[in-house]
């Protein structure tokens, strides 16, 4: 054989990373340069400068919605995985597996017009309330705002990171499990102290591509809060459609990389850890 | 006992309610406040997006149309890398795990902006081959993931016995190691197919004026205040979702699952 191991199978890698690096690492560069370039040409922060002054705002906001969004998809996925795996009842487990997976693979942009018209002042949510008689008509207000975005997010994300965690779950050895049933630990023990922790890093990276998934969508924020403050994704593509700026947009956009490097070197330093284990 | 139906019938509404709510936007000829429920229904925006005149179909077709190419795209480049990763010593696996995800794990409207002005240079903005090479790139962290762990799970010692008794690496891994990984590796090309129909961002930046898919038509139906056309156009893109949602679990075993990421 004339082609070695390594050689063959870098060889087999290689179409699919040469696309990654035309349309993702290439496109990376021209957006850092960009950044850092002044009006004149050469170094300059002023980009950044302009992208603070005008959405500081905004920056927290966005962290702020992408933080508190993950947390709680994390919470009900673990919930509902945990239900799904331990859980006894079978009408609620039965009942839970058919339901929780709906929003799976529904597009972003639907569940965005979704909550658009269920959230609203007079949408289904308050209507139901309200005819239920748990609020008064006078009450209803629109959740069109920054919880409108989380709610979105949350619906949309939770059975992605269930469906993964309850995989991990169900691959478990189930004798450990039940040897700490046997011992008496309550279900909601088991769960947090001996199945979690053994599939922490199946949570950890669907929460991964959550957060930066939550980080990327325009359709969302656009659709469901559309006034003052808003999520980064939508100031830059409100700085190009509407001025083609580039500079201020693309400092935006270097900011949005540093806060998503943060969820990437969690998994770096898990993926290096478990590669040393190897 | 109580507290876990009530739990559940409250997880129901707010997970039903939405597209409930969808579906009687799309059915609402006249729906206005304080009425909770549609004043009169009917069909007439039905007929107004079904229209051969009407851009839904043709938006429809442009969808599929790339979504299926993506697919094709994103496969022939994955199911190489998948088994590379899988199965052969690679110095550094982690790091090129890491560059398929890169796409995903960066915000990608920075990107998109980028790539746009690139395309706009290379005079192939606003067409359907750049709509799916941004698409593709996209998926690759999906289709390259999993077929790895789809490879990952394929049992060494059936690829062993099939050497033993004489066939070439080639021929084992057409006759076993492929078929065997064949649910994984079709699971992941409906995660990308799906990706691609539901991908409202790049089409944005790097398709428009002259690419119109279902993302965009549902958008521009819903900022422009138009309540049926988007709900109708939203139903139409939750078609496949839902078929997919309700198959992906025969395609999707638990542990290729288990094998995702690591």
């Amino acid at each position: 054989m004339s082609l070695s191991q390594r050689q063959l199978a870098l060889l087999l890698i290689a179409p699919g990373l040469a696309l990654v690096a035309a349309l993702f690492l290439y496109p990376l560069c021209f957006s850092l340069i960009s950044a850092f370039t002044g009006p004149q040409g050469g170094f300059s922060l002023q980009a950044f400068a302009k992208a603070y002054e005008l959405y500081s705002g905004d920056i927290l906001f966005t962290v702020i919605i992408v933080l508190a969004s993950c947390l709680l998809t994390g919470l009900v996925a673990t919930i509902i995985a945990g239900t799904l795996t331990l859980g006894e009842n079978r009408f609620i487990v039965g009942t839970l597996k058919a339901l929780y997976r709906w929003p799976l693979f529904i597009p972003f942009i639907v569940a965005a017009q979704c909550m658009r018209t269920f959230l609203a002042k007079n949408g289904l949510m308050n209507n139901s309330f309200v005819a239920m008689g748990l609020m008064e008509p006078l009450q209803a207000m629109s959740f069109l705002d920054w919880r409108g975005i989380i709610a979105t997010f949350v619906w949309k994300q939770t059975p992605f990171v269930a469906l993964l965690l309850a995989g991990a779950l169900a691959a478990l050895d189930r004798a450990t499990l039940e040897a700490g049933r046997n011992l008496g630990a309550s279900r909601l023990r088991v769960l947090v102290e001996l199945a979690l922790p053994q599939v922490m890093p199946q949570l950890l990276v669907a929460l991964v591509l959550s957060f930066v998934t939550m980080l990327s969508v325009l359709s969302v924020p656009m659709m469901v809060a559309g006034s003052q403050p808003t999520m980064l994704t939508v100031d830059m593509a409100f700085r190009i459609n509407a001025y083609g700026d580039y500079s201020t947009a693309n400092a935006l956009g270097v900011i949005t990389y540093l806060i998503s490097a943060g969820a990437a070197i969690i998994y770096l330093k898990r993926g290096m850890a478990q590669e040393g284990t190897r | 006992m109580l507290l876990a139906a009530f739990a559940l019938a409250a997880f129901a509404f707010f997970l039903i309610g939405p597209l409930v709510n969808l579906a009687l936007w799309s059915v609402a000829e006249r729906w206005y406040t304080p009425y909770k429920l549609p004043v009169v229904y009917g069909t007439r925006y039905w007929e107004q997006v079904f229209r051969p005149t009407g851009d839904a179909m043709a938006s429809l077709a442009t969808s599929v149309w790339i979504a299926v190419l993506t697919v094709i795209v994103a496969l022939v480049l994955s199911i190489p890398a998948g088994y590379a990763l899988a199965r052969l010593k690679l110095p550094a696996r982690a790091l090129f795990m890491i560059v398929f995800l890169l796409p995903q794990a960066f915000p990608s409207v920075a990107i998109y902006i980028n790539v746009a002005r690139i395309f706009y240079q290379l005079g192939i903005n606003g067409t359907v081959f750049a709509v799916v090479l941004v698409h593709a790139a996209h998926g690759l962290v999906y289709s390259v993931w999993i077929a790895a762990a789809a490879f990952g799970a394929v049992d060494r010692d059936l690829e062993l016995a099939a050497r033993n008794i004489g066939a070439s690496p080639l021929k084992t891994f057409f006759s076993v190691t492929l078929p065997l990984a064949a649910p994984g590796i079709i699971a992941s090309g409906i995660f990308v197919f799906l990706e691609s129909l539901d991908e409202f961002t790049g089409t944005f930046f790097v398709g428009v004026p002259q690419v119109t898919t279902l993302p965009l038509l549902l958008y521009n139906a819903a900022m422009g205040g138009n309540y049926q056309v988007a709900s109708i156009t939203a139903l139409i893109l939750l078609v496949p979702s839902v078929l997919f949602m309700l198959f992906i679990e025969r395609f999707l075993r638990a542990d290729v699952l288990a094998k995702v990421g690591a």
